[in-house]
C-alpha cells in the first residue's frame, strides 16, 4: 500500500499493464508528449516509445475507430477522449462497431479496448465540458462502463479494464484527479462488482465516483447524529451489480441513489426500478438525489447549487428519515 | 441472391454487388495471407474476394445456423476473421475507421489493411478523419472508393462537392489514383502498387475505382432514377464480359474460360442449395453471451 493521488493511479495502472503485455498501446490527443490535459499520463511516451504511446490528430471518431480496429486485430488499445462530452463524436465506433463485434461475429474475436475520459462537474468548465456520458452508453449491450471513486479503485479497476476482453468506457471524475488515497500497485479489480464503502444500518446510499466520497462524508455527519448510513460504491454501471445493492437494502430497508446527472434517463432511475422489481418487500423508503433537468451551468454559485454534495446528501437523509430512526 | 430475395428468403434488405465485381477481385488479388479487408453493406463481393466460403456466406445472408456468423450478422454485417474480413459495415464509412487500427497492428507484422467504400461515403466524417489520421501516422492502408456514381438514389454531382474523389486525397498529400473499376487487370495493377507501397512503409493510398451497379441500391429499389442510356452503356461494360474477352484475347483456350465460369456458377448454386437446406438457429439452444470472458 502507498498513498498516491488519483492521476498517478491512472498512470501507474497503464504503466504496469504496458510493462506486462507488449500488446497494450495508448494513444489520444495530447496524451504522449504533453502527458494529457489533466496530466494523468506524463512519462509513458518516454518510457514505452512512440510505437506504443503516441499523439493523434483531433479526431475522436478516427481514433476510436482505430482503437476498435486495433483491438480486433490483436492489440490491446487504451485511448483517451479528453472530455467525456466529446464522446458524442465517436459514438458510432463504440456503440455500433466495438460493442456489437463479439456477438455478431458469432464470437470469432473479442474487443479488448479501454476508452478513458475525464467527466463531471464542479470545475467551472460549463455545459459542454462537465457531463458524465456513462448513461449515454448504459443501454448498449456489449459495453462495460466503469466509474472509480478513489485512487485505489482507479488503479485496480483500470488494470482490470485493460485485461478485460470487452470494450470498456472508463470514467474519471475531474474532481478526483488530485484526491489522495491508499492504493495497492499489485491489485487488479475485476469489473462488475460493487463494493460496500462503509457499513451501516439505517439507510443505504448508492453512488459512483465523486458521489461516493460525498456519501461517505455525509455518513460521517449523520453518524454524529445517530443515523447509521451504509455506502455502496457501484464501481460499474454496466454490468450493474444489483445483488450487492439488494443485499444492502435488505439490511437497511431504505435506499438513496445519488446521481450527478438528470434523473430522466439516468442510471439511478433504472436502478431504482430494478430494486423495486426484486426487493420491494425489503423497502420502507427509496428516493433519488439527482441534478436538475437542465444543462450544467457555468457561474460558480449556479454550478455549486446544481451539484449534489455531502451537505445535500445529509440533508435529504435527515429530512426523509425524520428526527429519529425507528430500529 | 436477387431471385432469393424476391422469393423472401433473404430477410430485411440486401445490396447487390453486380457490376462492381472487378473492384473487389482486383484489389484482393493484390493481397497476401494475413492482410485485412473491411467491406461495406454491399459486401458479398468483398467477402467472396477475401476468401470467405460461399456456402457460409450464402447461409449467413439467409439467416441460417451454418452462416459464417451463425445468422447473428446477416447480409449487411458479415465478419470472417479467418480470411481477414474485419467486417462488412452497415454504417456508411465505418470500415475506414476499422482499418486504421488494423494498420496499427499491421505495422508490427508487415500486414496491410484495405477499406472498401462508396462515393457517398467520401462525405462522411469517417473519410476525412481517417485519411488525415492514416497519412499523419503513415499507416499501411489502401482506401478503395467504389465510385458507382450514386449514393442510394442521389447522383454524385448532387452530393459530393468538387466531384473528384481521388482529388480529395491531394489535400492530405496522400497518393491517389483513378482507375477503371470494370477492368480487373487495371484494378489489380493499381492495387498491387498501392499494397507494395504500404508494405514498404510508404504510407496509405486512395484508389478511386470508376464502376457501376447493375441493379438499384437495395431490394426495394428498381433504380429508375438512372437514365436508360447510362444504364445501357455501363451494362455493355460488364466487368465479367470484359474479363472474358481479355482472357480470350490473351490466348486462354475458350474451354478453360467456360469451365471456370461453369465451376463458379456451380459453386454458388451448391452454396445456395446448402443454405436453403440448412436450419435456422434455435433461440432455445442459442448460448449467447453479452461479454467475452
Ligand atoms: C451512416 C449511414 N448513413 C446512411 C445510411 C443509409 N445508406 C445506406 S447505403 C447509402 C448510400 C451509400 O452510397 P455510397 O457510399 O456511394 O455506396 P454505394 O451504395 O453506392 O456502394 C446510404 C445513404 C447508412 N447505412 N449509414
Amino acid at each position: 500500500m502507498s498513498t498516491i493521488d488519483f492521476r498517478t493511479a491512472i498512470r501507474d495502472a497503464i504503466a504496469a499493464e504496458m510493462e506486462r503485455d507488449e500488446r497494450v498501446v495508448f494513444f489520444g490527443e495530447d496524451v504522449a508528449i504533453a502527458g494529457g490535459v489533466f496530466k494523468a499520463t506524463p512519462g509513458l511516451h518516454e518510457r514505452f516509445g512512440e510505437e506504443r504511446v503516441f499523439d493523434t490528430p483531433i479526431s475522436e471518431l478516427a481514433l476510436s475507430g482505430a482503437a476498435y480496429g486495433a483491438a480486433i486485430t490483436g492489440l490491446r488499445p487504451i485511448i483517451e477522449i479528453m472530455f467525456g462530452d466529446f464522446m458524442a463524436l465517436p459514438m458510432d465506433a463504440l456503440v455500433n462497431q466495438a460493442a456489437k463485434f463479439f456477438y455478431i461475429s458469432n464470437e470469432q474475436g473479442t474487443v479488448p479496448l479501454v476508452v478513458r475520459c475525464a467527466v463531471g462537474g464542479g470545475g467551472r468548465f460549463g455545459a459542454i465540458h462537465s457531463q458524465i456520458p456513462g448513461t449515454w452508453f448504459q443501454g448498449v449491450p456489449g459495453l462495460k462502463i466503469v466509474a472509480p471513486s478513489s485512487p485505489g479503485e482507479a488503479l485496480g479497476l483500470l488494470r482490470g479494464a485493460i485485461r478485460d476482453e470487452n470494450p470498456v468506457i472508463f470514467l474519471e471524475h475531474k474532481r478526483l484527479y488530485s484526491v489522495k488515497g491508499e492504493a495497492s500497485p499489485e491489485e487488479v479489480i475485476p469489473i462488475g462488482r460493487a463494493r460496500i464503502a462503509r457499513a451501516g444500518e439505517d439507510v443505504t446510499i448508492v453512488s459512483i465516483m465523486k458521489g461516493v466520497g460525498d456519501a461517505l462524508a455525509a455518513a460521517e455527519d449523520l453518524a454524529a447524529e445517530g443515523i447509521s448510513a451504509e455506502v455502496v460504491d457501484l464501481r460499474s454501471l454496466r454490468p450493474l451489480d444489483l445483488d450487492t445493492v439488494l443485499a444492502s437494502v435488505a439490511k437497511t430497508n431504505r435506499v438513496l441513489l445519488v446521481e450527478e446527472g438528470p434523473r430522466t434517463g439516468g442510471w439511478s432511475t433504472g436502478l431504482l426500478g430494478a430494486i423495486s422489481e426484486s426487493g420491494l418487500h425489503d423497502l420502507d423508503d427509496a428516493w433519488i438525489l439527482a441534478t436538475a433537468e437542465y444543462p450544467i451551468p457555468y457561474s460558480p454559485p449556479l454550478e455549486d447549487a446544481f451539484m449534489p454534495d455531502a451537505a445535500a446528501i445529509a440533508a435529504t437523509v435527515r429530512e426523509r428519515l425524520g428526527a429519529g430512526v425507528a430500529r | 441472391m436477387h431471385r432469393l430475395f424476391l422469393k423472401g428468403e433473404v430477410h430485411g434488405t440486401t445490396h447487390l454487388y453486380s457490376g462492381q465485381e472487378a473492384v473487389a477481385v482486383g484489389v484482393c488479388a493484390a493481397l497476401t495471407q494475413g492482410d485485412w479487408v473491411a467491406g461495406t453493406y454491399r459486401g458479398h463481393g468483398h467477402a467472396l474476394a477475401a476468401g470467405t466460403d460461399p456456402a457460409g456466406l450464402a447461409a449467413e445472408m439467409l439467416g441460417r445456423a451454418t452462416g459464417v456468423c451463425g445468422g447473428r450478422a446477416g447480409s449487411m454485417n458479415v465478419i470472417d476473421l479467418e480470411h481477414g474480413l474485419l467486417g462488412c459495415y452497415g454504417i456508411v464509412g465505418a470500415g475506414m475507421g476499422a482499418v486504421l487500427g488494423a494498420a496499427l497492428s499491421g505495422r508490427r507484422t508487415g500486414k496491410v489493411a484495405v477499406a472498401f467504400f462508396g462515393d457517398g461515403a467520401t462525405n462522411q466524417a469517417y473519410f476525412h478523419e481517417s485519411l488525415n489520421f492514416a497519412q499523419v501516422l503513415g499507416l499501411p492502408i489502401v482506401f478503395v472508393c467504389e465510385n458507382n456514381l450514386y449514393g442510394e438514389f442521389t447522383p454524385l454531382a448532387a452530393s459530393t462537392a468538387g466531384g473528384d474523389i481521388a482529388g480529395r486525397a491531394k489535400a492530405y498529400a496522400m497518393n491517389a489514383e483513378k482507375v477503371d473499376g470494370n477492368d480487373l487487370w487495371a484494378v489489380r495493377d493499381a492495387a498491387a502498387a498501392a499494397v507494395e507501397r504500404a508494405r514498404g512503409g510508404g504510407g496509405p493510398t486512395l484508389l478511386e475505382a470508376l464502376t457501376y451497379r447493375h441493379f438499384g441500391h437495395s431490394k426495394s429499389d428498381p433504380g429508375s432514377y438512372r437514365p436508360p442510356e447510362e444504364v445501357e452503356a455501363w451494362l455493355a461494360r460488364d466487368p465479367l464480359v470484359i474479363a472474358r474477352e481479355r482472357l480470350l484475347a490473351d490466348g486462354v483456350p475458350v474451354e478453360h474460360v467456360d469451365a471456370a465460369e461453369t465451376s463458379a456458377a456451380d459453386t454458388l448454386r451448391r452454396a445456395v442449395e446448402a443454405a436453403l437446406a440448412a436450419p435456422y438457429p434455435d433461440p432455445a439452444t442459442e448460448a449467447a453471451q453479452e461479454f467475452a470472458a
